[in-house]
């Protein structure tokens, strides 16, 4: 489903990785390894077609990602460094308006319910500049539960959490995986998650 | 989990949900950070006020420059809530997360736009009255002149868009923008006062205010286009 073909990211003059392939289908588990500054966020940012490669294509079911813009981004979901919330907005309306603006209304009950299980539970109506760093990062993983994108790409997604979000985390991963949905992601921290098909890619070699 | 299946189809009611969802977000952060909207319409009034001072309190000589210096000053005032447009949302990654919707992004820039011309165009426009009678325009004259700034201030939102993408993440990028997008800018000058001069000494103004019309309909298809792929640029 996602294939990369011979990507070449570059940095300036200074080369980050070449030639790289890989190909990941439905309910495949990906995920980045590399050094700090080995590229790990510039090719996630490559997959999601924010970033344009040097070299080299990425194709979304045998087409390539530019030349289907609006249908990828309708299958994914990019969770970056930043989050993405706004601060002076409320953990609700962040996450109403984000829903709005990939063409979802959602009852108001199904947002508080998912802010609800992400961990928010009485702290929907806040603005966010008032949650902490780990509350934020809960308003931006919110989405996931909301989602019916098929390839998540998460950028370093368990920073910031406490034990009980990254088990959840995981727990949420496990269970997009097995609805046939695909993840790739980076991570520092050594979280153990069952999928049936776990890939690595190491930009480090 | 149905979207896996199904390929992402374009979705017409979805594309006007997301876009009035953008022009209400823009809107209530708006609200939420009045301050900035405000300090926008100080500085018009306060442009304008420095003339009478500057220049001669004669009104004669006020009058003349009348509708000059109103429009300068909408201009500057336009530029300088510019920079507000797009960097709050480069800052805290919303901005990302827009370019990866599955809506054209020229239609959202539009919504952006629009809201920012809402919250920083429009309050011009209502105050220029004021500030008319202030530099003894008579009240023909400031109707026209409100005329004028309701079909120019919109062109300058959008031309302003462009400048705003090209510059984001760029050190020095506000004063980067008004060398950009003042010089873009004169055209709209020109027509919005001449039309108010004209009508003051008696002479045809709609050929004017056909142009600003139709500087509005151009900015409005064209701008939209070339702000989004200078904000895919810019976010690379």
């Amino acid at each position: 489903m996602l294939e990369v073909r011979d990507l070449e990211c570059a940095r300036g003059d200074h080369r980050l990785f070449t030639g790289l392939n890989f190909q990941l289908q439905g309910g495949e588990l990906l995920r980045l390894r590399g050094s700090n500054g080995s590229g790990k966020t510039s090719l996630l940012r490559m997959l999601c077609g924010l970033l344009e490669p040097v070299e080299g294509e990425v194709l979304w079911k045998g087409k390539s990602i530019r030349a289907q813009r609006d249908e990828f981004n309708a299958e994914l979901l990019y969770l970056g460094h930043s989050n993405g919330v706004k601060s002076e907005l409320t953990g609700f309306e962040n996450l109403r308006i984000n829903n709005a603006l990939c063409g979802r209304l959602l009852m108001d009950d199904q947002l508080y319910d998912a802010l609800a299980d992400i961990g928010l539970a009485g702290r929907e109506d806040l603005p966010t500049q008032m949650l902490s760093q780990g509350q934020k990062r809960r308003v931006a993983l919110a989405r996931l539960l909301l989602s019916d994108a098929a390839l998540w790409i998460l950028d370093e997604p368990f920073t910031a959490l406490d034990v009980k979000a990254v088990a959840q985390l995981a727990k949420l991963i496990e269970m997009h995986l097995q609805k046939g949905g695909m993840v790739v992601y980076t991570t520092h921290q050594e979280v153990e998650m069952r999928a049936d098909a776990c890939c690595e890619v190491n930009l480090d070699r | 989990m149905s979207g896996i299946n199904e390929a992402g189809t374009v979705n017409h009611s979805g594309l006007f949900a997301a876009w009035r969802a953008m022009v209400v977000r823009d809107l209530t952060l708006a609200m939420r950070r009045r301050a900035d909207v405000l300090t926008t319409l100080f500085f018009f009034i306060i442009v304008v006020s420095l003339f009478p001072l500057g220049v001669s309190p004669e009104m004669a000589v006020l009058r003349e420059i009348a509708p000059g210096v109103i429009w300068v000053a909408a201009l500057l005032a336009s530029m300088l809530s510019l920079g507000r447009l797009f960097s709050d949302d480069y800052q805290d990654g919303t901005l990302e997360q827009m370019l990866l919707l599955p809506q054209p992004l020229s239609v959202l820039v539009l919504a952006k736009v629009l809201a920012h011309w809402l919250v920083s165009g429009v309050p011009l426009v209502l105050l220029s009255p004021l500030l008319g009678m202030q530099l003894g325009l008579d009240g023909y004259a400031i109707m026209l002149m409100m005329l004028t700034l309701l079909l120019g201030t919109p062109v300058l939102s959008l031309i302003g868009s462009v400048g705003a993408a090209l510059t984001l993440g760029v050190r020095g990028g506000g004063v980067l923008v008004s060398l950009l997008v003042l010089p873009l800018y004169i055209p709209v000058l020109i027509f919005g006062t001449g039309a108010v001069g004209a009508a003051t000494s008696g002479m045809e103004f709609e050929g004017h205010l056909s142009l600003l019309g139709a500087f509005f309909v151009l900015a409005a298809l064209l701008t939209p286009l070339a702000t989004a792929a200078a904000l895919r640029i810019s976010v690379e």
